[in-house]
């Protein structure tokens, strides 16, 4: 039995040729790929592989020295990471980046600063639009908060949560952009097997539900073989595989990065 | 006992996201505003009113415009009382110049000087922050210093340097200047701090406060979610000095009646930080509760010293005083480093559940 064949999706992001350096250290040298519309995409590697300065590439906290990146089909020239916040992409950090002395509704109100407008006269009223816009907002809010299963915690400050809410809190910030694209750095790190189990499901479900297409880099190798549609495998910088979890698993290349050659 | 919120359920986001979401807060309020706005006007004495309460609502203002910058946004400032100062001068310029535009209307516009003062000191804002943000700030003092003691253009060249308070008149009643009664004074005073201490609290409840507060807590995830750093910095900015010089000129015109611009200086700026870290960072109610602690321990300890009729002198009190109230800063940070307004919440949430805790 051959696999069902499989139409290719729309391309939303490519990433062509792309290096980065920090001084004499390369970061990224050369990498091209691409992340389709509605995919699950993963990035993995060994430790110092790149990956965490792709996605930072990719959402404007880094320009990269040499190369180009399309986003929904416009190559882009130098950006902040609050245009490509107004151009639909998300994130999530390797360590919560949440805004600790807010409460977790807060946080994901916060989320939505972007598509909220109302002047200042009308805010310092709190009244009006200004409120018609608040309740219309915290509306969308609490569909997230009860689809990450989190109504119980919606008051309390973040800083006083577990770990692992606080990496859905923090999904639950960058849902609330209703992202295009959705960058996930490590979302299962520090969980135990239930919470990892929990997270994966939520991942799937965004993926889902919400129909975004999702980068994530994830150490997990069973997590990233079950999620995943597609996994780029990067090691010091350079791109080394590309493919289905399976092929990718097969990969030799990839095998000698994680475990090692014999010299 | 009475403190509790059983029974009082919310049917609508609009009810859920109010300022006072608990029934008991809202009669509370309602009652320290009667109290305010009736009650002390016809009881308490005009020593009450001008030493301790009109200056005690002009600081917690000043207060509450620091703690937008420092305790919402996260911006270390130094240059409060420089802001405040514009605000006084500018309001000074305004009513010399054009005497027959209400007093009232000049004290909230010269409050848009400081602002606009403000956000000029606030450019670097957007690369440095912190201790190095602190500096840049206090440069704006001391420039701002300079200016109110050199420029002989801000006093009128008036040849003691200092502003003197023409009178002015609301209603047809005297409210700046030596005539000025100080019931009418304080409410005056009173409409002001309570008006724009609603506003504050409307602005850091909505949008705008979850900018400030989420580029306070971690400037690069608020970039990421679309916040742009430099307006939402200049905003607080903005905003924070407008309510420095609205308290900068209230202080001048309804408080001092006269001020030299060594009302001004650094020491000001360091009383009014010192008010807003112990009141609690981050707090409009913090603000007041610093305000009322650095302001009034001082002068109740005099009063209380006077009281007893002990035979010290002055000198003596006043040391005593300084000794007593920076050990009292001590302990309360100690306590609760958070501030007052911390201890406040605390007290609260046992409230709710006393006297059966379990």
């Amino acid at each position: 039995m051959t696999a069902p064949e499989v139409k290719p999706r729309d391309v939303l992001l490519s990433v062509e040729n792309v290096s980065l350096s920090f001084g004499g250290v390369k970061a990224i040298s050369g990498v091209s790929f691409d992340i389709r519309k509605g995919e699950i995409r993963a990035i993995i590697g060994p430790n110092g592989a790149g990956k965490t300065s792709m996605l930072n590439v990719i959402n404007g906290f880094y320009q990269p020295q040499k190369g180009t990146i399309t986003f929904k089909g416009e190559p882009r020239t130098k950006m902040r990471p609050h245009d490509a916040a107004t151009g639909g992409i998300a994130r999530t950090f390797q360590n919560v980046a949440l805004f600790r002395g807010m409460s977790a509704l807060d946080n994901i109100m916060a989320g939505r600063s972007l598509k909220m407008n109302k002047n200042l006269f009308w805010q310092l009223l709190r009244y009006g639009p200004a409120m018609k816009e608040e309740v219309a907002h915290r509306r969308h809010v609490e569909d997230i908060i009860d689809f990450l299963k989190i109504q119980e915690i919606r008051r309390t400050p973040v800083a006083r949560l577990p770990y692992g809410l606080q990496k859905r809190v923090e999904l639950g910030r960058a849902l609330a952009m209703e992202p295009e694209l959705l960058l996930l750095d490590e979302p299962m790190a520090g969980m135990n097997l239930e919470e990892k189990e929990d997270m994966s499901r939520f991942i799937l479900d965004v993926n889902d539900h919400y129909g975004t297409t999702i980068a994530l880099i994830e150490h997990d190798m069973g997590v990233v073989m079950d999620l995943s549609d597609r996994v780029v495998v990067l090691d010091h910088g350079l791109k080394i595989a590309d493919g289905t979890p399976a092929e990718v698993m097969k990969n030799q290349n990839v095998i000698d990065a994680y475990l090692g050659v014999a010299h | 006992m009475f403190y509790r919120e059983a029974g009082q359920f919310k049917t609508s986001y609009e009810v859920d996201a109010a300022v006072f979401p608990i029934r008991q807060d809202r009669i509370g309020i309602a009652l320290i505003l009667f109290i305010a706005f009736v009650v002390i006007p016809l009881t308490a004495t005009d020593f009450v009113i001008s030493v301790l309460l009109v200056p005690f609502l002009i600081l917690s203002l000043a207060a509450i415009g620091l703690n937008i910058l420092t305790g919402y946004t996260g911006l270390l400032s130094l240059g409060t009382a420089g802001f405040m100062g514009v605000g006084a001068f500018a309001c000074y310029k305004l009513t010399t110049y054009f005497p027959n535009v209400n007093i009232v209307i000049w004290i909230f516009v010269s409050g848009f000087f400081a602002s606009a003062v403000g956000v000029l000191f606030g450019l670097p804002s957007l690369r440095i922050k912190g201790f190095y943000l602190a500096v840049a700030t206090l440069a704006a003092q001391f420039f701002l210093d300079w200016a109110f003691i050199r420029v002989q253009w801000l006093t009128n060249y008036n040849t003691s340097g200092a502003i003197e308070v023409p009178t002015r008149t609301l209603f047809g009643m005297p409210l700046t200047g030596p005539n000025a009664a100080p019931e009418f004074r304080y409410l005056v005073v009173l409409s002001f701090v309570a008006a724009m201490t609603w506003f504050a609290s409307n602005l850091v409840h909505g949008r705008i406060g979850r900018m400030w507060m989420a580029v306070r807590d971690m400037d690069l995830a608020a970039e990421l979610i679309g916040i742009r750093l430099l307006p939402t910095k200049l905003l607080a900015f903005a905003i924070s000095s407008f309510y420095c010089g609205v308290a900068g000129a209230l202080m001048v015109f309804l408080w001092y009646g006269s001020a030299e611009p060594a009302v001004f200086n650094i020491d000001q700026s360091f009383t009014i930080l010192f008010m807003v870290i112990i009141g609690g960072l981050g707090s409009l109610i913090g603000s007041f509760f610093g305000a009322g602690l650095i302001y009034g321990l001082p002068i109740i300890m005099r009063f209380i010293v006077n009281l007893f009729g002990w035979q010290i002198t002055p000198a003596t009190v006043e040391h005593f005083t300084f000794m007593t109230v920076g050990g009292l800063i001590i302990l309360f940070l100690i306590i609760e480093p958070a501030g007052l307004a911390r201890l406040w919440q605390i007290a609260k949430q046992k409230l709710r559940v006393w006297p059966f805790p379990y």
